[in-house]
């Protein structure tokens, strides 16, 4: 039937879409990726945001999948990172950062209860990469190599793998069977573990052996004396031989009943704690600094002090007669060094322990040509984390860097990628960075006000006396919860907002997983879409024409 | 069947057999008994399918009506003198959107002074809103239009007023033949809209329409107009044949075979105008007379037609076009472009004033001697008219004319 | 162990904010998030950039659309809405759609409605719609008569607070110290005058019809739940909802959401729903702010900001207004309406 409808009065339904009113732009709504600033902030490299996203949804095997792509070892990063994410997370201008590590954990956890392992698909390179050191970095370094084809073998010194993971971080912090675990995953990946087998010849590894490049990551393992004068010394202990006989010796360490750990860093508060669960009666941090300037993070203090540790600020060990220690007391000057105040005082221990840092053994590397040592032991490596020496890479501690596992895993992957650009004679070549997404580019209107969840703490006499994990896992519930207090800065979530608020139905959906474009035809530019998105995916750039 | 009732209940009868879908009412003297009527007959379950709905003004009214049209129902209103005025704009627009709504004019002066009683300044004032505009000149005509204008509204989608004089028919009591409604309903065909508002077709009714395209919307609503020019005596003819009386159609004429005077009119009117033809045939006057049915669209052809001959024309009329003088005497000028007979205009009857054969023959003896002006005014009081111009420009602060005048009339002082 | 009371689990992320959310149920999202919304109005519209109205309306229809499943008559005042929409030859409406006359809206929907009845078609529903000129002002009339007979229609005022289509002129429900182009920022008293206000969703609620709402298009899932609320019920119902207008009230084109926000948030413009004449809800402000914050985004109100000469008086009055509602709607958390 055809239509006799009264001209010109009476039109046909969606007929002004023949009027592009596109041509009023003078600004154009883009879509974009920002840079998370957690992943901006973590030394692995992780795209926290990307396994975050799938985490939200509950699809953990998903996120722990993106999540293995840079870290082979989530259920320790949760436990031992001190988390930069966090610290850099736009969340906490809003409540409280997102407990990334928790979620990490707890996906770290569900891999090694389910059995997940990565998916990868293995292409043979034909090229043999020798490991030195089973640490965080050496580790690291393996798995992604093997990622990327090559046969690995990792040499290790030492009766186990794990390195500072393992004889730098106590049980409570991180109990071994995780460790274990994690490490079995990454050598069931066809990576070869030689222990107590130490590397002594590097030229050789290379003419003799075959091996078409060498990673060496053997961390900082001597700790670092201290000439105190005595007059009848007491036991003096380091505390990386404290904390490395926790793991190997037959007995525990013998501590006394009083115990000073001298050191202001983590080691010093994992040593103290370690002697308080050994069960002496009294274990004491002395510090030559304030809280403000201790290298340990916070919340290791306080959970130190927590579990009964007294810490003497602001102090110095001058002299130690038996039993007595004579510390002067500090103050903090200007430029924030502690100066002497010519104060003193006494304090009674049976046992010294010195947490003040420790050195690389890298005597091995001496007659390798063209290696640099540095004057304080660590080794010299270009932007690609190769020595002087052709092949030969080094990572972890052993290069000037910050020392935690987080970085050690990073250079175990920054390694790998460069291993493998050098054995097929490329250069890697580095994404450029997104523009940073900062607190500024969001719409946190529409984020709802969720505090952070918070992990279970074992009790205080449990933490006293027994070397159990002190932080509990998230259930899946709390971990649900945390990973969708996530922000998602400058990704696109999907929420379809911009979708929504067009005033022009110049968004069109694309569907689950595939976003939205923009109908620039009708688009007019009003930029409502870029104001209104949550995680500011959306920028407004001038028109061209 | 013949029954004797007040043209007001014939009418609500009439239109309750053309089974309207929605009636809106608001009441305004002289059409109110209408509105009461169908209500009533809506209440007491004679007339079903309906809904009859109490607005709040005569805006409301016609704009409810709008709605009903627009969404496919047959929509019947009815109104009269300021109630017209108000729905002003909705008059407009109904013709405009081409909504075939039935709507009575009761008709009725316009104040101020305010008037309720009989004449066309109201219908006259929307002759150009595009409506058609039917006058009746009985209640008979009156109930035979009325089935007439739905099925013309509705074959040309435009709206149309069924123009009856206010108390002189709507309160006249008279022997009246209602129809049935089987033949009614032979008569009239269900409504087919041209255009309903409907979820499976939904196009947009009332579109903003620039320069580009406006003046062929008037032309087409002019073409309208013209196409019922055809269709009027059609449905005429065939409400005849259902019927078997005559009805409607363009122009009424009587005994205009070689008259020299005609007397045109629109309404209730003619039946008087009849009379005095009748009596002055007796003294052998050449005299015949047009009432014309439809005044939209103008008959230009018919009259023409039917004026051949004549000498002159007295064109009795119950409108004032002031500064002009007669509205449809105007209109009759046009039927007769090249022609060089006289037209007179004789204003009368306004605001219910009486027109009495003795003052239509005077006018009209006068006419057939060509001794009126171009513009009279019947029965007008000279006296009073001439006091009051001069009081006005004596007095600065002269007051209210109409005041005054009654004042006067009444014998009281003004000063 | 520490003993840790099991949390419900929300979605933090975004919460009922955002337009859309994967991690929700299809059920639970706004109907402008689907993929097969109605676009009731389509693109190619000419609304300014970033306007209100454009959007509101579409955040209604589509939600009408969805309650009534496209059985759905709308008719329109006269004002921008309709000019927007249907220039000749083109118009952007997907629904049925008839405009009559700027003040008669309310009275066409009736017969709109009645027909339907009669007709027998129950299952559509009837939609009028116009600015607050044609509401408040010109459309009073009509729309006070189609409560009072309890007529089958819902009424959509989209506020923006002026005749905007003819060049910001002041309508009814302009507010105090506004800006128009005929309330000029000029004189001693500059702006609109400080009436007495014509609060047209109480004078709704006086008709005691089934159902009176406010909303905004800065809270999209409150004016779907209001729209659908409405449609699944009979009888007159009235939805005012506040459409922010870039060009009158000088805000950025992108800003329009945002402008409405602060008016919900301020007090200004409270969000509530009363059912036969009762307050029944009020829409919780989440994040309290002063209305200078919503006032000095706008240039309308650009004058109670002069340099060296800020209007205090008028700015606290204006917040009195604020708190006045506040109070009166029980917009804080744990406040009963009064």
């Amino acid at each position: 039937m055809t239509k006799q409808l009264p001209f010109a009065i009476t039109l046909d339904p969606g007929s002004s879409l023949a009027n592009h009113t596109g041509s009023w732009r003078t600004l154009k709504p883009v879509y974009l990726d920002r840079l998370p600033p957690c992943n901006n902030a973590c030394p692995a490299g992780e795209n926290i945001q990307g396994w975050l996203y799938h985490a939200e949804e509950g699809d953990y095997e998903t996120a722990w999948q993106v999540l293995m792509r840079d870290n082979p070892m989530p259920a320790v990063m949760g436990r031992v990172c001190y988390h930069p994410c966090e610290g850099a997370c736009n969340r906490g201008d809003l409540d409280e950062a997102v407990a990334i590590h928790a979620v990490e954990r707890f996906l770290g956890d569900q891999a090694l209860k389910n059995g997940w392992t990565p998916d990868l698909e293995l292409l043979a390179t034909g090229k043999r990469v020798l490991v030195v050191g089973a640490g965080p970095s050496g580790l690291s370094a393996a798995y992604h190599l093997r990622r990327l084809g090559h046969n690995v073998t990792i040499r290790e010194a030492g009766p186990m793998a794990g390195g500072m993971m393992r004889f730098g971080i106590p049980k409570y912090r991180l109990p071994r069977d995780v460790l274990d675990k994690e490490i079995q995953r990454i050598l069931d990946l066809g990576v070869k573990l030689e222990l107590n087998c130490k590397v002594d010849d590097v030229p050789a590894a290379f003419a003799t052996e075959g091996f078409d490049a060498i990673f060496i990551a053997v961390g900082a393992h001597l700790g670092k004396r201290i000439d105190i004068p005595a007059y009848a010394a007491g036991k003096i202990l380091d505390a990386a031989s404290v904390l490395r006989d926790m793991e190997t010796g037959i007995e525990p360490p013998q501590l006394g009943r009083r115990v000073i750990i001298y050191g202001g860093g983590n080691t010093a508060m994992d040593a103290a704690r370690t002697a308080k669960r050994l069960g002496v009666d009294e274990a004491m941090i002395v510090y030559r600094r304030s809280r403000k300037e201790m290298p340990a993070h916070d919340f290791e203090a306080a959970e130190a002090e927590e579990e009964g540790i007294l810490i003497h600020w602001l102090r110095t060990i001058k002299q130690i007669d038996e039993t007595t220690f004579t510390v002067e007391k500090m103050k903090i000057d200007a430029d924030g060094r502690p100066q002497p105040t010519g104060e003193f005082e006494t304090l009674e221990a049976d046992t010294l322990i010195l947490a003040l840092g420790q050195d690389v053994d890298t005597s091995f590397l001496e007659k390798v040509p063209g290696i640099v040592i540095a004057s304080d032991g660590v080794i010299d490596v270009d932007a690609q984390m190769m020595t002087g020496y052709p092949g030969l890479f080094a990572g972890g501690d052993m290069v000037p860097s910050e020392r935690t596992v987080t970085i050690a895993v990073g250079h175990g992957k920054k390694a790998a990628r460069h291993i493998d650009a050098w054995l097929k004679g490329e250069a890697y070549e580095k994404f450029e960075k997104a523009q940073l997404a900062a607190f500024e580019n969001l719409n946190t209107w529409y984020y709802d006000d969720a505090p952070k969840s918070v992990q279970p703490g074992l009790d205080i006499v449990r933490r006293q006396t027994s070397f159990d994990e002190v932080i509990g896992d998230l259930d899946e519930s709390n971990a649900l919860f945390e990973a969708r207090r996530c922000l998602s800065c400058g990704n696109c979530f999907e929420c379809d907002n911009c979708y929504g608020v067009c005033p022009d139905n110049a968004v069109r959906k694309l569907g689950p997983g595939k976003r939205f474009e923009f109908i620039y035809d009708f688009c007019k530019g009003c930029g409502l879409c870029a104001t209104e998105c949550p995680c500011g995916a959306i920028e407004m750039v001038p028109e061209t024409i | 069947m013949f029954k004797q009732m007040e043209g007001s209940e014939a009418v609500a009868k009439a239109v309750a057999l053309c089974r309207p879908e929605v009636v809106c009412a608001y009441p305004i003297t002289p059409q109110t008994h209408i509105v009461e009527g169908v209500g009533a007959l809506v209440k007491d379950g004679t007339l079903v399918n309906c809904e009859f709905i109490n607005v709040e003004s005569e805006f409301a009214a016609l704009s409810v009506a709008i709605g009903a049209s627009a969404a496919g129902a047959r929509t019947y209103t009815a109104t009269a003198s300021q109630g017209l005025l108000f729905m002003a704009e909705a008059v407009y627009n109904a013709a405009g959107l081409g909504l075939p709504i039935v709507m009575t004019i009761g008709n009725r002066a316009i104040g101020a002074p305010i008037n309720i009683w009989n004449d066309h300044s109201d219908s006259m004032s929307m002759r150009d809103a595009g409506w058609i505009q039917l006058y009746a000149e009985t209640n008979q005509e009156a109930v035979d239009l009325h089935i007439q204008a739905f099925r013309l509204a509705e074959e040309l989608s435009c709206p149309v007023m069924v123009c009856m004089d206010g108390f002189i028919l709507t309160h006249a009591y008279e022997r009246l033949d209602i129809p049935t409604q089987e033949g009614v309903d032979a008569f009239l065909p269900a409504f087919e809209p041209v255009q309903v508002l409907d979820p499976d077709d939904p196009y947009s009714i009332g579109a903003m329409v620039g320069p580009e395209a406006f003046t062929e919307v008037r032309y087409l609503a002019n073409d309208t107009q013209l196409q019922a020019l055809k269709l009027i005596p059609e449905i005429s003819g065939v409400f005849k044949d259902v019927f078997g009386r005559e009805s409607g159609g363009l122009i009424h004429e009587y005994r205009t075979e070689g008259a020299e005077t005609i007397v045109i009119a629109l309404g209730s009117v003619n039946g008087t105008i009849k009379e005095v033809i009748d009596h002055m045939h007796e003294n052998g006057a050449a005299i015949g007379s047009v009432s014309i049915c439809s005044f939209r669209p103008f008959p230009l052809d018919e009259l023409r037609d039917a004026l051949t001959g004549a000498k002159r024309v007295v064109v009795i009329e119950k409108s004032l076009a002031p500064g002009l003088g007669g509205i449809v005497a105007s209109n009759v000028r046009m039927s007769l472009r090249g022609a060089s007979l006289p037209v007179y205009t004789v204003i009368a009857g306004l605001g219910g004033r009486t027109i009495t054969m003795t003052s239509l023959q005077e006018v009209f003896e006068a006419a057939a001697e060509d001794r009126l002006p171009d513009l009279q005014f019947l029965d007008l009081d000279h006296g009073a008219v001439e006091h009051e111009i001069v009081r006005a420009r004596r007095t600065r602060r002269s007051g209210p004319t109409a005041e005054h005048i009654l004042r006067q009339k009444a014998g009281g002082l003004s000063k | 162990m520490t003993d840790r009371t099991p949390q419900t689990i929300k979605f933090y992320q975004t919460g009922t904010h955002t337009v859309g959310n994967r991690l929700l149920d299809e059920s639970k999202r706004t109907v402008q998030a689907s993929m097969d919304r109605s676009n009731a109005i389509t693109s190619g519209h000419r609304a300014c950039q970033g306007c209100g109205e454009a959007l509101g309306a579409r955040y209604a229809l589509d939600t009408a659309m969805r309650a009534t499943d496209g059985q759905l008559v709308a008719v329109n005042a006269t004002g921008c809405l309709e000019v927007f929409t249907t220039p000749y030859p083109e118009t952007s409406w997907q629904l049925p759609w008839l405009h009559s006359l700027f003040g008669n809206a309310p009275a066409v929907a009736t017969g709109v409605a009645a027909a339907l009845r009669v007709k027998g078609r129950k299952d559509i529903k009837v939609v009028a719609q116009g600015g607050d000129g044609g509401t408040t002002d010109i459309g009073f009339g009509c729309l006070s008569g189609m409560f009072e007979r309890n007529d089958d229609v819902l009424y959509i005022c989209y506020d923006n607070e002026a005749y905007m289509n003819t060049g910001v002129q002041r309508s009814s429900a302009t507010p105090p110290a506004a800006r128009t182009a005929t309330t000029q920022a000029i004189g001693e008293a500059p702006g609109n005058v400080f009436g007495t206000g014509k609060n047209m969703p109480l004078i709704a609620m006086a008709h005691n019809i089934p159902y009176v709402a406010t909303a905004s298009v800065a809270d999209l899932h409150d004016l779907e739940a209001k729209v659908t609320k409405a449609m699944g019920m009979s009888g007159a119902r009235y939805i005012h909802i506040m459409v922010p207008c870039p060009l009158g009230w000088g805000t950025a084109s992108d800003a329009t959401i945002h402008v409405a926000r602060l008016a919900v948030e301020s007090g200004l413009f409270p969000l509530f729903e009363a059912e036969h004449g009762e307050v029944t809800k009020a829409t919780k402000i989440r994040r309290r702010v002063p209305v200078e914050d919503y006032l000095c985004i706008q240039k309308r109100f650009a004058h109670l900001f002069r340099k060296d000469a800020k209007d205090i008086a008028s700015i606290a009055a204006i917040q009195r207004m604020a708190d006045h509602n506040i109070e009166r709607f029980g917009l804080l958390d744990g406040e009963a309406p009064s």
